[in-house]
């Protein structure tokens, strides 16, 4: 009797186990599906595109719209291709990135390690930037930007991310020093180590996960920012992704299909090999926090 | 002055102040345990030597050097955290000689006064090591070779063995003292634990509420503890504090305390002034060790005094048998020999040494000074 309700449990276990894979499967290929038809699109030449068929594998290979979209394609005016505008994104993301976690690592150490009166409340008005929506600071960012001198240059965009990405880092360094041990602190300060030694010898060194959580965050949602990148650059200074949507949306000859996949595909290579090289510190680094305690 | 002096210093938060005026001299040599239940402001005091907290009045001087204000790290003290604290991306050699880096010590010499205490300590093989990959007892090698290699006028030890486990407590503790005693360091030294501040300490201030309750030599606390509070603190198990009446026999106090059945039996007092108390209500203190059978009472002592009283518990625990018993209406706890022939339920002829035995004011739960 036993032993047939023991079979019976892992039959239908096993019935059940093959269901969710199936769905699970099945999910995985419809979410894999805009990538197919990006990647297989991007290495046909344009007449098979145009030919219909956009689920079938190229008939002939061909890196050539690659190669355009990433310096030749008509972007505005000139023929430049993606390649300078990867460069300005380059030349932003970087300095701003590393700003916004370095001064978001110091804020978290004060609010945690330093604290002082009124710090709770800091703080919370430093969480509320994370909720503001961007079309909100447009204007005012814009005028900001104009008395500062920095309207249309990298560096006015590397500030306002900069300004905009404190908000989370903060959140991410505050929330992971709260359970780094105090006594740690004082016994730096025992031994005579200062503010910046202790931030830099003790603290930092015990950062690794947090800070792989702060640098994938911030380099995800600046280099995959449209709006800022669209309202403060200059001609100059336009990331890939304003670079892309002037590809795209051009109005003059033909819609070259195959670049634009090409194109949309090098806008999005960066922050995939950033998840591919640190996304296991990610969840590990969010977690960090959560569960200890 | 003293070596260390604490003086007239409270500390306050806001309105609340949690510790009052306390008053210790500590000299140089001297190996000070602050005790006390948890909230009674001794990691709090033990902070404020340290720097680590502001002191809200009086003060505190180390070598006559007034110490408020002064930066933690200008202090010359060292301490060892309950949590060790040691720096985890470090190894253990950093660890020791991060104090002596940060103070501007010379390579060589941070290298050498390195070796010097590791040898001390025996932890030569562990210098390479991360904190992660050593054991407790490791861990508190090294904590206190961090404190060491600083050459320090003062350590301040923070429960240091509260998170080892019993055996290896033990085994820290004899290492501390020993520790103590080949380098005749000053040392003011935190615990909740009676035990550890009995065995380790050369002066005990025991605290409550935010006040020392009394400040002496393991002895003089143990022997003559100044309230109810020292007393039932100190020693384990508890001193036993039974409701008596005083009154006169032949001229001279005894202590009328009821047994279990309800009737009197009279314990005289080594105490003479208690005569004063005639006819009064006190608190009679009686150590477990002082309530035993006839044959291990102490012979040394002038004034033991009997009775038979019904045992109600009886624990052995191997080197002893401690008893229950029903005194004055409380329970009390006699320590035998574990040998004795004791039974629960039996009436039993147990000797008590009056010799040793204390009264309190049961009103201010004070000791009646003899």
């Amino acid at each position: 009797m036993s032993v047939a309700t023991q079979d019976t449990a892992i039959r239908t276990g096993r019935v059940a186990r093959t269901l969710i894979y199936l769905v699970l499967l099945l999910f995985a290929l419809f979410y894999l599906l805009p990538l197919y038809v990006m990647v297989v699109n991007s290495v046909k030449p344009l007449n098979e595109i145009t030919g219909g068929g956009m689920m079938n594998l190229p008939q002939v290979f061909t890196l050539e719209p690659w190669a355009k979209a990433w310096s030749s394609a008509q972007i505005g005016v000139e023929p430049t291709g993606l390649q300078p505008y990867f460069w300005n994104s380059i030349k932003m993301v970087v300095p701003a990135v590393a700003i916004s976690t370095v001064l978001g690592a110091l804020n978290g150490y004060v609010l945690t390690k330093w604290r002082f009166r009124g710090d709770t409340i800091l703080f919370g008005l430093m969480l509320f930037a994370c909720f503001i929506p961007f079309q909100i600071v447009l204007i005012p960012m814009a005028r900001m930007l104009g008395l500062m001198g920095m309207a249309g240059t990298t560096q006015g965009l590397v500030l306002v991310h900069v300004v905009y990405g404190i908000g989370f880092t903060t959140l991410y360094f505050r929330n992971y020093y709260a359970v780094f041990p105090t006594e740690l602190i004082r016994a730096a300060q025992i031994d005579g180590a200062g503010f910046f030694q202790i931030f830099w010898r003790i603290l930092l060194p015990s950062s690794g996960p947090i800070a792989v959580v702060s640098i994938i965050w911030q380099f995800t949602n600046i280099w995959n920012d449209f709006l800022f990148g669209a309202s403060f650059a200059g001609a100059n200074s336009q990331p890939m992704t304003v670079a892309l949507n002037n590809l795209v949306q051009a109005s003059h000859g033909v819609k070259e299909y195959n670049v634009h996949f090409a194109g949309a595909i090098l806008a999005a290579l960066p922050t995939l090999l950033v998840y591919i090289v640190a996304g296991r510190y990610f969840v590990r680094g969010l977690m960090a926090g959560s569960v200890k305690g | 002055m003293g070596f260390l002096d604490i003086d007239n210093t409270t500390k306050s938060y806001g309105a609340v102040e949690v510790l009052h005026k306390v008053d210790i001299s500590v000299e140089e040599g001297e190996f000070l345990v602050l005790v006390g239940p948890s909230g009674c402001g001794k990691s709090t005091l033990l902070n404020m030597i340290a720097g680590l907290e502001d002191i809200t009045s009086g003060e505190i001087r180390i070598k006559d050097k007034v110490m408020n204000g002064v930066h933690p790290s200008r202090r010359n003290i060292a301490m060892v955290f309950q949590s060790y604290a040691l720096y985890p991306n470090m190894t253990v050699g950093q660890n020791i000689t991060f104090g002596l880096e940060m103070h501007g010590t010379p390579k060589p010499a941070r290298e050498k006064a390195m070796k010097d205490v590791a040898e001390l300590l025996q932890i030569e093989q562990l210098l390479d090591r991360k904190p992660g990959a050593l054991s407790g007892g490791q861990r508190q090698r090294v904590a206190m070779g961090r404190a060491l290699v600083r050459d320090p006028d003062v350590f301040l030890f923070d429960e240091p063995l509260s998170n080892l486990d019993a055996k290896l407590r033990v085994d820290m503790r004899t290492e501390i003292k020993k520790l103590h005693q080949k380098l005749g360091t000053t040392i003011v030294y935190v615990t909740h634990d009676q035990i550890e501040a009995m065995t380790l300490s050369t002066r005990i201030a025991v605290m409550y509420g935010g006040y020392v309750q009394q400040l002496g030599t393991p002895q003089e606390i143990y022997d003559s503890p100044a309230n109810v509070f020292v007393a039932t603190f100190m020693g384990s198990p508890a001193m036993n504090v039974v409701p008596a009446k005083v009154a006169l026999k032949a001229g001279k106090p005894v202590a009328n305390v009821a047994l279990h059945d309800g009737s009197t039996v009279s314990l005289p007092f080594s105490q003479n002034n208690l005569a004063a108390w005639d006819g009064r209500d006190i608190m009679l203190g009686i150590r477990p060790e002082t309530i035993t059978d006839e044959d291990a009472a102490d012979r040394k002592s002038t004034n033991i005094a009997r009775m038979t009283n019904r045992i109600e518990v009886t624990e052995p625990a191997g080197s002893d048998t401690f008893v229950t018993m029903t005194l004055g209406g409380t329970d009390v706890i006699a320590r035998m020999r574990s040998d004795a022939d004791v039974r629960p339920g039996a009436d039993f002829p147990f000797a008590v040494n009056m010799e040793k035995a204390v009264a309190f004011d049961p009103e201010t739960e004070m000791r009646i000074a003899p």
